[in-house]
């Protein structure tokens, strides 16, 4: 693995969290950057001006989660009427009985099936496309890859509009429901799938295939106890991206979901009427998921390296 | 890809031999390439090829007919004409907020990225986790949270009418700065991320040397640091630009009629006014001027290995 002796030249801290590890990979070495000249000139203003971008970006990244703050905040509200926003009263409620939004958890289960089942079968099929971009050689490479990256460049309400205007003209528009929805899901995520996995792919090393090869491995044996692994965490990566796209996605849904309602649609559906404070539980109950699962990626890779 | 070309000799020399000799040394060109691909490419295609071209014809049908009487093709091209008179406002609103929201993304991004990059030290990682996460809670409840720090008689304004920087009677919600805070907000991450990659990248004995032939901060990052990271800026720029565009979410839950977006228009002419030829215009004119634009952009700024 190139990446792992990259690490090694360049004496880089080994924190890395999966999810991440795959932009910082390519790193170069941090060596201290400062010239005789900026070091001599000392003083608060000097001080400013060396840690203007890193104040910069602290207040972005405050910026950045000041709404996840908020919903910590408030999926412990005890609101005294549903259009207010304000913080009126501290319970534990919400969090010990999130159901009682009537409809909710329902919308919650739909969701998770609806981003698992599409999780799957994009997971799959783009991670095969993926394999065939880089290990194989066809006609059309060029149409094929267009045909990938437009679903990415589209905007998400000509694609929901058009998968509409599809099913109307095919006489589906009155059946439209989880199956129109998992459909339109697999669809967007299968792009992000191929082009994550394929820059897994790209960036291996094939020299450990080489010397399974040259160990009388066959194909097969080769691709289970070589390949695979090297690509595992691509794969993962590309799973992880389609289940938070289909579990978080509204435009798409909101043009094909018929009468069933996802998470996105229940909470786009109380909006009129004052969301309950049970949204934020899962809201902040996703993001909380969603940053355990990256630490423990980071402590897990920390272990390994070891 | 230059990967695979190592490996084609010891890999499999048996399988390579029914094919057309290579021009260039790509492994297999067999039948299992086209198996492996034709699952996902025919889902693709008809799910969303099919749909695209769907939607062209849509566009064309005859905007006298209905959803209970069909449609006939009249190749009525006049449907474009007409959306655009009518909602000409909404689509030069939608690429100002867009534009906007894509300067102010630039605007907080790179300080962001330049400071992951190359003055983080030992919490690089941590940052970046602390740029994904907040996007793992779902969108529309993020801009729901938006839309209660920016209401009324939110924590926000009273802090701002106390120290006089917005009037008595000033509000946040409902105001065109709202849509485009929340739409910097919800692609931020889109432009960092990029933006980080392709200044990681750099090599900072390129900076030192810059400092050693007597160029001053200013002048290195304008002739070195900021054109190494155009790729990622660019990249940056249509991952912002294209999705705030078309989105409606925001000036939905954070302004008013007044601040309607085309996305809005295409929503409720599909959804609402069930007028499937204008809708079905609307998302064309919002698609080619997309695909327009950057092509422009992306040959403008000289990375056309991106697409």
């Amino acid at each position: 693995m190139s990446e792992r002796a990259e690490r090694g030249t360049s004496e880089r801290p080994s924190e890395q969290s999966s999810l991440v590890s795959e932009r910082a990979e390519r790193g170069t070495s941090e060596r201290p950057r400062r010239s005789p000249v900026t070091a001599s000139r000392r003083g608060p203003v000097h001080w400013l001006s060396e840690h203007l971008v890193m104040l910069l970006a602290l207040a972005v990244l405050v910026y950045m989660f000041l709404p996840v703050l908020f919903v910590l905040i408030m999926s412990f509200n005890d609101p005294k009427n549903r259009l207010a926003y304000s913080f009126d009263a501290f319970t534990w409620d919400n969090w010990l009985n999130p159901c009682q939004a009537a409809g909710m958890c329902e919308s919650v289960t739909k969701s998770l099936q609806i981003g698992f089942l599409s999780t799957v079968f994009a997971t799959l099929l783009g991670t095969l496309v993926a394999f065939a971009l880089v290990r194989h050689r066809f006609r059309g490479r060029a149409a094929i890859s267009l045909l990938i990256f437009l679903p990415m460049a589209t905007p998400e309400v000509v694609m929901g509009s058009s998968l509409l205007a599809l099913f109307t003209s095919a006489r589906l528009a009155g059946s439209l429901g989880f199956w129109s929805i998992l459909v339109a899901h697999i669809m967007f995520c299968l792009s992000f799938v191929v082009v994550t996995v394929k820059a897994r792919l790209a960036g291996m090393d094939s020299q450990y295939e080489q010397a399974a090869m040259d160990l009388y491995a066959n194909e097969w044996q080769t691709f289970w106890r070589i390949t695979f692994p090297l690509v595992f965490p691509g794969i993962l990566a590309a799973a992880l991206l389609s289940f938070s796209l289909s579990f978080d996605d509204f435009i798409v849904t909101n043009f094909n979901h018929g009468n069933t309602i996802t998470f996105p649609m229940f909470v786009w559906g109380s909006a009129q009427r004052g969301i309950p404070p049970q949204v934020n539980v899962i809201g902040a109950v996703m993001f909380l998921i969603a940053l355990g699962m990256v630490l423990a990626g980071g402590a897990l890779q920390r272990q390994r390296e070891r | 890809m230059s990967v695979t070309g190592v490996e084609t000799p010891s890999a499999d020399p048996e399988q390579d031999a029914p094919d057309p000799p290579a021009r260039e040394p790509r492994p297999r060109s067999d039948r299992v390439g086209y198996l492996l691909l034709i699952p996902g490419i025919v889902w693709l295609l008809i799910f969303f090829a099919v749909p695209t071209a769907q939607l062209v014809a849509t566009s064309l049908y005859d905007p006298g007919g209905s959803l209970d009487t069909g449609y006939a093709m009249t190749w009525s091209f006049g449907n474009y004409l007409s959306v655009l008179v009518e909602y000409q406002q909404q689509f030069l609103r939608s690429a100002g907020y867009a534009l906007t929201a894509t300067v102010a993304a630039i605007l907080l991004g790179y300080p962001l990225a330049y400071a992951i990059a190359f003055k983080a030290g030992r919490y690089k990682n941590l940052m970046l986790v602390m740029v994904i996460a907040p996007f793992f809670t779902s969108f529309l409840v993020r801009t729901l949270a938006w839309k209660s720090i920016l209401s009324d008689n939110g924590f926000l304004v009273s802090i701002l009418k106390a120290v006089s920087v917005l009037p008595d009677d000033g509000r946040l919600l409902a105001t065109p700065l709202a849509v485009v805070t929340g739409l910097t907000y919800n692609f931020l991450p889109f432009m960092v991320l990029p933006l980080y990659a392709s200044l990681e990248k750099i090599d900072p004995r390129l900076v030192e040397a810059g400092q050693d032939l007597y160029a001053n901060p200013i002048t290195s990052f304008r002739k070195i640091t900021l054109p190494l990271s155009m790729p990622g800026l660019v990249a940056g720029t249509l991952l912002t630009f294209i999705p705030a565009a078309g989105d409606y979410i925001n000036s939905e839950l954070l302004g008013t009629p007044n601040e309607r977006m085309i996305g809005n228009v295409i929503d409720s002419q599909f959804l609402v006014q069930l007028d499937y030829p204008a809708a079905a215009a609307s998302s064309v004119i919002l698609m080619a001027a997309i695909v327009v634009l950057v092509m422009i952009y992306v040959r403008r700024a000289g990375t056309e290995e991106l697409l």
